[in-house]
């Protein structure tokens, strides 16, 4: 017996195929290409450590390049330290440009020890200063982290566990929707009433309470995983009762009669023959629903119910921006924010074009 | 009659939902190692007979089941329990209640006001420039953040001094004419609204659009054509009315979609609702108060959804219950 039909052979050959020809889902496909590579070498691009932070330099704005020097002449790129001061009048804080010193950038330069792709021993990094220099391309937060490495470091976090949860939520979901859907009868009506029940609470507050009821002593790889499982928690049900929609009339199918006459297992029929046959519809449901889970992560984070420090989350990073004076005159903190946005209307723009190649009906629109 | 039958039916199976809801609920905030009245506990202008009280009413001595069935004993009459802050529970959520519906339900005004007739347009001018542009807004409207965009806004209210920052009464509302209180609190009201507004817009304008283009291609509106009446006719009286009806089921699932979506825009404009009240419960784990807004919520949408069923049987009478 044929594993997959070939509708669905036809789907995934031509997905891929759709996206490239796309005009926006090319640069979508582009956009997030550029997004995952830099997160992936980001501890090769960055020029500091993501727990580095530089207690004097809080709030520092964002290092100006230069490449005219002062007598009007191309110069290879170099920038100044900030010099902190306090502002008597005013009782402000405020930077200047220490135009004393010219600081090289560097390329390839070395730097702090890392392992690329955790194996790989490093310490070549893609830009860096001379020694004494500093150079904060986004500025830096509150603890004088550099915000371009955080940015980097943050999105590790931010475009995974999206990923993650879904691969988390989707398998359960249809492992529920087709059990429930392939035994029916009581069976059914109680796995579907559950599933009911959990789409009736209103899925943020939830989402808030299952983060609440972590314990704060925990590392942060384990309070990862369980932000991902509870991410995961919320999304299966509704998804699970289209599977079940589906799976009572493909259970009417004489392929799954053949396999219940060969004396397959019930659960085998379900995963083998039956859920299969739903693929079309899950790779779409799935594409859709990553901007929801990294939506969802970084408004949990930003509610400080996510990823903790000292890990960077962009959700997490936002949190400063909840003071007035912080996004009125440090403006550079809004920058994850803004990559946010960016990640998810590329995947947003992905999920339609790949729906579009999927639905034959909404083809035509 | 057919229709209060409907509405009978629809209102009893929502019973054993809010029921599974609840035990759900109760368990999943059990789990958590909290004393439920550690805060009470420490709460130094909090007496012994409330805490007795609170002992007494939430059985803490007694097994799990018998809590939650004191539980909903309680929470079926109406008594809540008291926050950490000594308040009735019952007396805030009264006041936060109005303050999210107000919110929710201006928002849901706003964006079918403008999100059905710019879906018709996009869907009339299918793939001609307009169509395009309302696509490419809307698909930026999806991808927005909504506490993102409340953070920009509030730079804005910060820079211009056009808005307020936040809340939802000046600090001098109570010395205001009535005349000036509402304008007051619509003037809060803007920014919270706008930040709502443009994010469920664009999944309305999405839906219209994609139901009309469905519509526009069954065989009825081909029949209409055919039949030579006016395009204005076809579309207005014979697609409109069939393209509508999925967009009422929908309604239940936006304000479903808006009590969650409104608890982050709460939060960033210090909006006295729901939303912030859970939020800040789930902070403090002030465990009635929790309990208490995440069956409130529920209730809620579990309201909208027989409300837009409602609206459905009225707007299309062949509907009948699963």
């Amino acid at each position: 017996m044929a594993k997959l039909p070939e509708y669905n052979d036809f789907v995934k050959d031509n997905i891929f195929k759709t996206v490239l020809k796309d005009k926006f889902a090319k640069y979508a496909v582009f956009i997030l290409l550029i997004l995952y590579l830099a997160v992936l070498f980001a501890s090769f691009i960055c020029p500091y450590q993501k727990e580095y932070s530089n207690r004097n330099k809080a709030y520092c704005p964002p290092s100006k390049i230069y490449i005219i020097n002062e007598k009007g002449r191309l110069s290879l790129p170099y920038t100044y330290n900030y010099i902190r001061f306090f502002d008597k009048e005013n009782f402000d804080t405020k930077y200047i440009e220490d135009r004393s010193q010219k600081h090289f950038v560097k390329y390839f330069a070395k730097g702090y020890k890392y392992k690329l792709f955790g194996i790989i021993p490093c310490d070549r990094h893609f830009y860096n200063v001379d020694e004494g220099g500093e150079i904060y391309l986004l500025g830096t937060d509150i603890n004088g982290r550099d915000n371009f490495s955080r940015l980097l470091f943050g999105g590790r976090i931010s475009l995974t566990i999206g990923f993650l949860a879904l691969f988390v939520s989707f398998p359960l979901g249809m492992l529920y929707g087709g059990i429930s859907g392939y035994f029916g009868g009581k069976i059914d009506f109680i796995m579907m009433r559950i599933a009911e029940a959990i789409m009736s609470i209103p899925s943020f507050y939830l989402l808030i309470i299952l983060a609440s009821i972590l314990p704060a002593n925990m590392t942060s790889v384990q309070r990862f995983t369980l932000i991902v499982v509870i991410l995961a928690l919320i999304g299966w049900a509704g998804f699970s009762r289209v599977v079940r929609g589906m799976v009572l009339s493909i259970k009417k199918k004489e392929f799954v009669i053949a396999s219940e006459a060969m004396g397959a297992s019930a659960l085998r029929t379900i995963v083998k023959h039956i859920l299969p046959q739903t693929l079309s519809y899950v790779i779409v449901a799935m594409t859709l629903s990553v901007p929801s889970y990294i939506l969802s992560e970084s408004g949990l984070s930003f509610l400080g119910l996510g990823i903790q420090q000292p890990d960077a989350s962009w959700g997490n990073m936002l949190k400063e921006a909840q003071e007035f004076i912080n996004i009125v005159s440090r403006p550079w903190l809004l920058t994850p924010g803004f990559l946010i946005f960016v990640a998810v209307l590329a995947f947003n723009l992905i999920g339609d074009t790949i729906r579009d190649a999927v639905d034959p009906n909404s083809r035509e629109r | 009659m057919n229709l209060l039958g409907y509405v009978f039916k629809r209102i009893l199976q929502t019973i054993p939902l809010l029921f599974l809801v609840s035990i759900i609920s109760f368990f999943l905030i059990r789990v958590a190692p909290v004393d439920p009245l550690a805060e009470l506990r420490l709460n130094p202008s909090i007496t012994q007979e409330t805490l007795d009280y609170e002992i007494q009413r939430l059985g803490l001595d007694k097994p799990v089941i018998v809590q939650y069935g004191l539980w909903l004993k309680s929470f079926v009459k109406g008594d809540l329990g008291y926050c950490t802050t000594g308040e009735k529970v019952s007396d805030k959520l009264l006041e936060r209640i109005p303050n999210t519906l107000l919110l929710t339900s201006l928002v849901i005004l706003f964006t079918w006001m403008v999100g059905i007739p710019l879906g018709i347009v996009a869907a009339l001018h299918w793939r001609k420039p307009i169509d395009r542009i309302l696509t490419v807004l809307s698909s930026i409207g999806m991808a927005i953040p909504s506490f993102f965009f409340a953070l920009l806004l509030l730079i804005f209210a910060v820079k211009t001094g056009w808005f307020p920052t936040g809340g939802l009464t000046s600090f001098n509302h109570s010395e205001m004419s009535t005349f000036h209180k509402i304008l007051d609190i619509l003037h809060h009201l803007v920014l919270p609204v706008l930040v709502l507004f443009t994010i469920s817009l664009s999944g309305l304008q999405r839906q219209m659009r994609g139901n009309l283009l469905d519509v526009l291609q069954s065989d009825y509106v081909k029949f209409a054509r055919a039949k030579g009446l006016s395009e204005n006719k076809v579309v207005y009286k014979h697609a409109l009315r069939n393209a509508i009806n999925p967009m009422v089921t929908l309604l239940g699932f936006e304000f479903a979609s808006l009590l969650s979506g409104a608890a982050l825009t709460e939060y960033v404009f210090q909006y006295p609702g729901l939303g912030r009240l859970i939020l800040e419960a789930v902070m403090k784990s002030d465990i009635n108060l929790v309990m208490a807004s995440l069956m409130i919520g529920t209730v809620m949408l579990v309201i909208g959804n027989l409300l837009a069923d409602i609206l459905l049987k009225i707007a299309d009478p062949r509907v009948e219950v699963s």
